[in-house]
């Protein structure tokens, strides 16, 4: 991508008034949404900074030809009206400024498809990853499975779901306050959970996301991308957090009545303290004599890392 | 006539005056009418648009402040799904088929729409379809709340409604193939002689392409709604992915329908903005051909970018480019209609009349939807912003400030000759300029919240979307007075309006504009000659 | 038929006022509406629905009669006649576009979801997680053998003998529209006959062949999606054969009370469009649901 941003020069001129403009910067440093919020977040991954980038490319450019083609409009609006004696000409067509009109605009979707393909290609491929989580989407909740973690695997497995004060907040008429709802200072209404997904930072995570009854959608927006939890398959993706951090999002799918109310919450930590973490868990599931209280398939073995290409970012 | 006085007889015989059928029923219930049948589809679809924006107040009062305040969940989602299909296929698709059946004979000097009888039919199977899928408002187990996308198993969950909103897409989906139908072949079958295909006014040419999308994609959607029926049941396994279906496969169904749908409802936008902007320039429109051929383009691509809808639900990676590339495709064909509209105000001699000012208005606002669609067409981008309010937004821009402001503005344009009264320009501006602003303060600010991380179809949020949500909801309470505001207008207009010219607008041209206004009842009975200067396109001849 | 054949007068036709459809959108919210109760277990719903179906018979008998007389009062002109023609095409064509969705999620099945969740391309990964053991074949009822263990009727037995009986009386139907252009009447009848009695033999042993494969084979609409999709596709087919069967029979009395002459009989030709339609359906459903 850095070598993508140099080639793409007046983008990443455009990204950099952007971030001037909109103050993007300042909002990159934390997950959570901030009031007046006005755009994407940068994000703590590749895939994050990538949709980013694409997202200001995009921008800009559509900004750029909104002033040329309004500009003309409204200098016409201004320069030919009737009240101001303009007698209409009679053209009808004009084949230069027809051709150019094609052409320019297939260049400019040029310029933007090949850095998204470039990017896309990036993203498609979980293999080399070390660790697989898998995620499975339930009727109001998301339930995580560490399934390895580098050869080993492991059988942790957990439930997650929005925490206890948003959940009184949000019901009908509940009179409470949900800008009293808050978690370390941030109002994290709606958007906490009771166990969050620890992950280790500077690991490539694979996530293997299905849905248990009907479709979700697990999205954590400082990820950079979001993946549909679709009962009876199994979509395979990635992701790498560079910072440790707190890292909020919510389904992206419409679920059912609840839809609005299964937040996610990811925990980046360092991998030192991720695998104690980790081992901590297996170990504390261990202990107690019903190890088959994992309902999920974990299978003894890691699964196939070389399944490709499949699905997306 | 004289040939017709041949097979006389006195119920069939044509009258050529202005004979109105006496009596309500015989008139609305049993008409034959086109221009008697356009109305009731207007008229139809403005109380639809009412129903539609209420359940929006419903959404954005409950949206306007974090917590839930007024309605359950549940409700929510039965809102926001009937909002949209009472939208799309109650308010935006009847407009334009009334519009079609007011205008469509009139422009190509057709004494009716092609099948008469069957127009009646078309139009009155709506009323029926609508009240039956609104009666699971009272329904045990509510209303479908699935979406308007119904994706299965959610849509499966459903209860009784489930039966009849399937039931009630067939109905919609008959009427529409039956309309559509109609229409193809009043536009081959009934033009006056002299009116080539390549001279008819932009608005027939793309009702034209319409009518072919309608009838090639809503059998697809009575199929895919079959087999949400039959999944439900008769025990069948199409998107069961234990019994080898999968659910994705309605999706791929679906939106092979439902691409070509929204084109369904911003191609006639294109044709009627078509006719506006060159009337008011008072100046040919600009590259006539090539706006044919890109409305063409436009519906052909429709049928091969479906899944940019689906790009989140884990398409192999060749997939998501070829849509990819497909979808951004759609941009260049969309940008020579813009271009072209912007060229043919250059070197006019403007004026602003209201129906003008909608179409400056859609030009810019659908724009800036459509470059939110190309936003949206870049994957990597898009797994940030599919099913947030970014899309909602891009949306409502191109369907709102697209479609629907095209639907008034034609209104505007087209009611003196409908009526013979003229409506008042001042208020017609004010309504202009109300709606402008409340739009934009309804659906821009949802750019932001998408952006910002705001989910789609949720009742309640964080209270980091508070403030922009608040504006939004200000917007549409201030929309939701529109309706109302445009009723009065010509209302007073119908009641006192002063008399209007045959050719209401200085600039307007085209057969509909060479009879007198009102329009009578019966516009032609022999086919019109066709004397120089009376087709908008008469004698362009590229 | 009297002014078929004189030149397109100056005039247009417009037929004035009309209830039949009023009565068809009764009559089909009457059987929707109340198939929608019944589905739901309202037993007035069943009522409902056969009330409602015979009202739409009702309305078509008024509404075919009203324009079969004013055909044969030699009312309509060529321009009517066109819109007609053009009117069944573009009903065809919908008519197409319906059975290519279920075309479509036959082959979506096909090629898609059966072998991905048989673990192939792209599919690993959920055969792995959620499907081990499952190996993509078709037919099959997926994964978990939704409808239990069932079996298929074989291409080359009655399947192959309704192709022949579909395929000869799209020959019959041909040789009877010629002899109509022949004025040849008692040859017509003859022929339409026959084209008739095909389509009944074709439909008696689809019957049979459906109570072989619910009593014997245990092949149901609910055998996982090779039972979904073969029963709604050749269920449909099997609709749009009966319906063809009816009108072909509306048409046979029509010819038999002389209502078509040689050059003006639009009613057999859209009926004669719609049999070959249905001919060809049968042809890829022959050879994608049985054959291959
Ligand atoms: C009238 C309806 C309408 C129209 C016309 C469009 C037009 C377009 N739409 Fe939109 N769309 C919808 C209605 C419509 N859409 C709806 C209802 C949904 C949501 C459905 C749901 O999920 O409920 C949706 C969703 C949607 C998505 C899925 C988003 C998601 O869920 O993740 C995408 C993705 O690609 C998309 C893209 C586009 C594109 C590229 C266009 C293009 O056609 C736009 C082309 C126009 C322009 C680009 C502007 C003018 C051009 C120029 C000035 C030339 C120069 C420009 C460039 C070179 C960029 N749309
Ligand atoms: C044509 C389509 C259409 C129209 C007009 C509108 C109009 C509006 N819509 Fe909607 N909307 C959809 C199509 C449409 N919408 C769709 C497809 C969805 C997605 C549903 C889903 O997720 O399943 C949606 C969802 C949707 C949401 C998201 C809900 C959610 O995700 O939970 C919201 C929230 O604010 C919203 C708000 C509004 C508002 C405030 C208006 C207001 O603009 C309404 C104000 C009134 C008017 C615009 C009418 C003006 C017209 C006239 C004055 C006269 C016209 C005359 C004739 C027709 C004769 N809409
Ligand atoms: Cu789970 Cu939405
Ligand atoms: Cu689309």
């Amino acid at each position: 991508m850095m070598r993508l941003r140099s080639k793409m020069g007046i983008g990443a001129v455009l990204a950099a008034a952007c971030n001037l403009i909109l103050c993007t910067d300042a909002l990159a440093a934390t997950s959570t949404p901030q009031p007046w919020q006005l755009n994407m977040p940068q994000g703590v991954t590749q895939s994050s900074h990538d949709a980013y980038f694409l997202h200001m490319l995009a921008l800009w450019i559509c900004v750029a030809i909104g002033i040329v083609v309004f500009g003309a409009m409204f200098y016409a609006m201004f320069k030919f009206r009737k009240s101001k004696g303009a007698v209409a000409a009679t053209f009808t067509h004009n084949t230069t400024a027809e051709i150019i009109w094609t052409v320019v605009p297939i260049l400019i979707l040029v310029a933007m498809a090949a850095p998204a393909t470039t990017v896309l290609i990036n993203e498609a491929y979980t293999d080399q990853s070390q660790m697989t989580i898998k995620v499975t989407g339930y009727q109001w909740k998301w339930g995580y499975d560490y399934v390895n973690w580098g050869d080993k695997a492991y059988h942790v497995h957990f439930i997650s779901k929005l925490d206890g004060d948003s959940d009184r907040t949000r019901q009908l008429k509940s009179g409470l306050d949900p800008f009293a709802v808050k978690t370390d200072g941030e109002q994290t209404y709606l958007l906490n959970v009771n166990h969050p997904l620890v992950l280790p930072t500077n690991t490539k995570v694979r996530f293997v996301v299905t849905g248990d009854d009907v479709i979700h959608a697990w999205w954590v927006p400082a990820l950079g991308w979001k993946v549909d939890a679709i009962p009876g398959i199994i979509n395979d993706t990635w992701t790498n957090i560079s910072e440790p951090g707190i890292y909020r999002g919510q389904c992206a799918e419409l679920c059912g009545q609840d839809h609005g109310f299964m937040p996610i919450v990811v925990k980046a930590v360092p991998p030192e303290e991720f695998k104690q973490w980790l081992d901590q868990q297996e170990a504390a599931l261990a202990a107690p004599a019903t190890p088959a209280a994992t309902p999920a398939p974990a299978p003894a073995t890691p699964a196939p890392t070389s399944a490709a290409a499949s699905s997306n970012g | 006539m004289a040939n017709h006085a041949a097979t006389h007889d006195d119920h069939y015989a044509h009258d050529d005056h202005d004979h109105k059928p006496t009596g309500f029923l015989n008139r609305w219930l049993f008409t034959t009418n086109h221009k008697d049948i356009g109305t009731l589809y207007l008229v139809f679809a403005f109380i639809m648009v009412c129903i539609g924006a209420s359940f929006s107040v419903v959404i954005r009062a409950e949206l306007m402040r974090p917590g839930l305040q007024f309605v359950q969940p549940y409700f929510f989602n039965q809102m926001t799904t009937l909002h949209a299909l009472v939208m799309i296929f109650g308010a935006i698709m009847p407009a334009f088929v009334g519009l079609a059946n007011w205008m469509i004979p009139m422009q190509v000097g057709a004494p009716d729409m092609a099948l008469p009888r069957m127009n009646n039919w078309s139009f009155w199977i709506l009323p029926f379809a609508f009240t039956l899928l609104l009666s699971t408002l009272f329904m045990p187990g509510g209303a479908p709340a699935g979406g308007w996308t119904m994706y299965p198993p959610l849509a499966l969950q459903g209860g009784a409604s489930v039966a009849c909103l399937v039931f009630s897409v067939h109905m919609m989906g008959i009427s529409s193939i039956m309309g559509a139908i109609n229409i193809i072949a009043t536009i081959l079958n009934m033009r006056a002689p002299g009116v080539d295909l390549l001279k008819m006014p932009l608005f027939v040419w793309s009702w034209l392409i319409t009518a072919f999308l309608l009838i090639a994609v809503m059998p697809v959607l009575a199929g895919a709604v079959t087999m949400l029926l039959t999944d439900k049941y008769f025990g069948t396994s199409f998107f069961n992915a234990a019994g080898g279906g999968d659910p994705v496969m309605f999706q791929h169904i679906f939106w092979f329908f439902g691409h070509p749908e929204v084109y369904i409802m911003i191609l006639p936008a294109f044709g009627i903005v078509s006719e506006i902007i060159p009337t008011f320039s008072r100046k040919p429109l600009f590259g006539y051909q090539a706006m044919v051929y890109a409305i063409a383009s436009i519906a052909f691509l429709s049928f091969i970018v479906w899944a940019h809808h689906m790009f989140t639900v884990g398409l192999p990676l060749g997939g998501e480019l070829f849509f990819m590339y497909s979808t951004m495709l759609i941009a260049i064909p969309t940008g020579v209609k813009v271009f072209n509209w912007v060229s043919t105000m250059w070197k006019g001699s403007l004026t602003f009349e209201t129906p003008m000012l909608w179409a400056i208005g859609f030009v810019i606002l659908f724009s800036i939807g459509g470059f939110s669609g190309i936003m949206l067409a870049l994957v990597p981008a898009d797994f940030q912003y599919q099913d947030t309010y970014f899309v909602v937004a891009h949306f409502h821009y191109v369907l709102v400030t697209g479609a629907i402001f095209s639907i008034i503005g034609a209104i505007y344009y087209w009611w003196p000759k409908w009526t013979g009264k003229m409506y008042n320009e001042s208020w017609g501006k004010f309504h202009f300029w109300w709606t402008m602003v409340f739009v934009n303060l309804t659906f821009f600010p949802q750019h932001f919240l998408g952006l910002a991380g705001m989910p789609r179809r949720i009742p309640d949020y964080n209270v980091a979307f508070a403030d922009w949500n608040f504006i939004s909801s200000i917007g549409a309470f201030g929309m939701f007075l529109t309706p109302l505001m445009m009723f009065l207008i010509l209302y007073s207009s119908k009641k006192s309006g002063a008399p209007a010219a045959a050719r209401a607008w200085e600039g307007a041209h085209g057969l509909e504009w060479e009879v007198p206004s009102p329009a009578p009842y019966h516009t032609f009975s022999e086919p019109p000659v066709i004397g120089p200067g009376m087709l908008a396109h008469g004698d362009v001849s590229h | 038929m009297s002014d078929a054949t004189t030149p397109t007068p100056g005039a247009y036709y417009v037929p004035h006022g009309t209830k039949w459809p009023i009565v068809g959108s009764f009559g089909l919210i009457l059987t929707l509406g109340g198939a929608a109760l019944w589905l739901n277990e309202v037993q007035v719903g069943k009522f409902s629905m056969f009330l409602g179906i015979a009202t739409i018979v009702f309305m078509m008998f008024g509404w075919f009669r009203t324009v079969i007389g004013e055909s044969i009062g030699g009312m309509y002109n060529k321009q009517v006649d066109t819109s007609f023609r053009m009117g069944m095409m573009w009903f065809i064509f919908s008519e197409v576009m319906f059975f290519a969705a279920f075309f479509g999620a036959l082959f979506y099945a096909r090629t898609m979801s059966v072998p991905w969740i048989g673990g192939e391309g792209d599919g690993a990964l959920t055969n792995f997680f959620l499907w081990k053991g499952y190996a993509p074949a078709w037919p099959t009822n997926g994964p978990e053998h939704v409808g239990g263990i069932f079996e298929t009727i074989p291409a080359w037995g009655v399947p192959l003998l309704n192709t022949l009986l579909l395929l000869s009386s799209g020959v019959t139907v041909t040789i009877a529209h010629h002899a109509l252009r022949a004025g040849n009447r008692k040859q017509l009848l003859i022929w339409l006959a026959a084209t008739v009695l095909l389509g009944a033999a074709f439909l008696w042993y689809q019957a049979h062949e459906y109570m072989e494969a619910y009593e014997h084979l245990n092949l149901t609409l609910g055998s996982g999606v090779y039972g979904s999709t073969f029963f709604m596709l050749t269920g449909f087919h099997g609709l749009h054969v009966t319906l063809g069967a009816i009108m072909l029979t509306v048409i046979w009395l029509r010819c038999a009370k002389g209502h078509f002459s040689k050059d003006h009989h639009f009613g057999f030709e859209a009926v004669a469009w719609y049999w070959h339609f249905v001919d060809v359906v049968w042809l890829g459903l022959f050879l994608f649901v049985y054959v291959l």
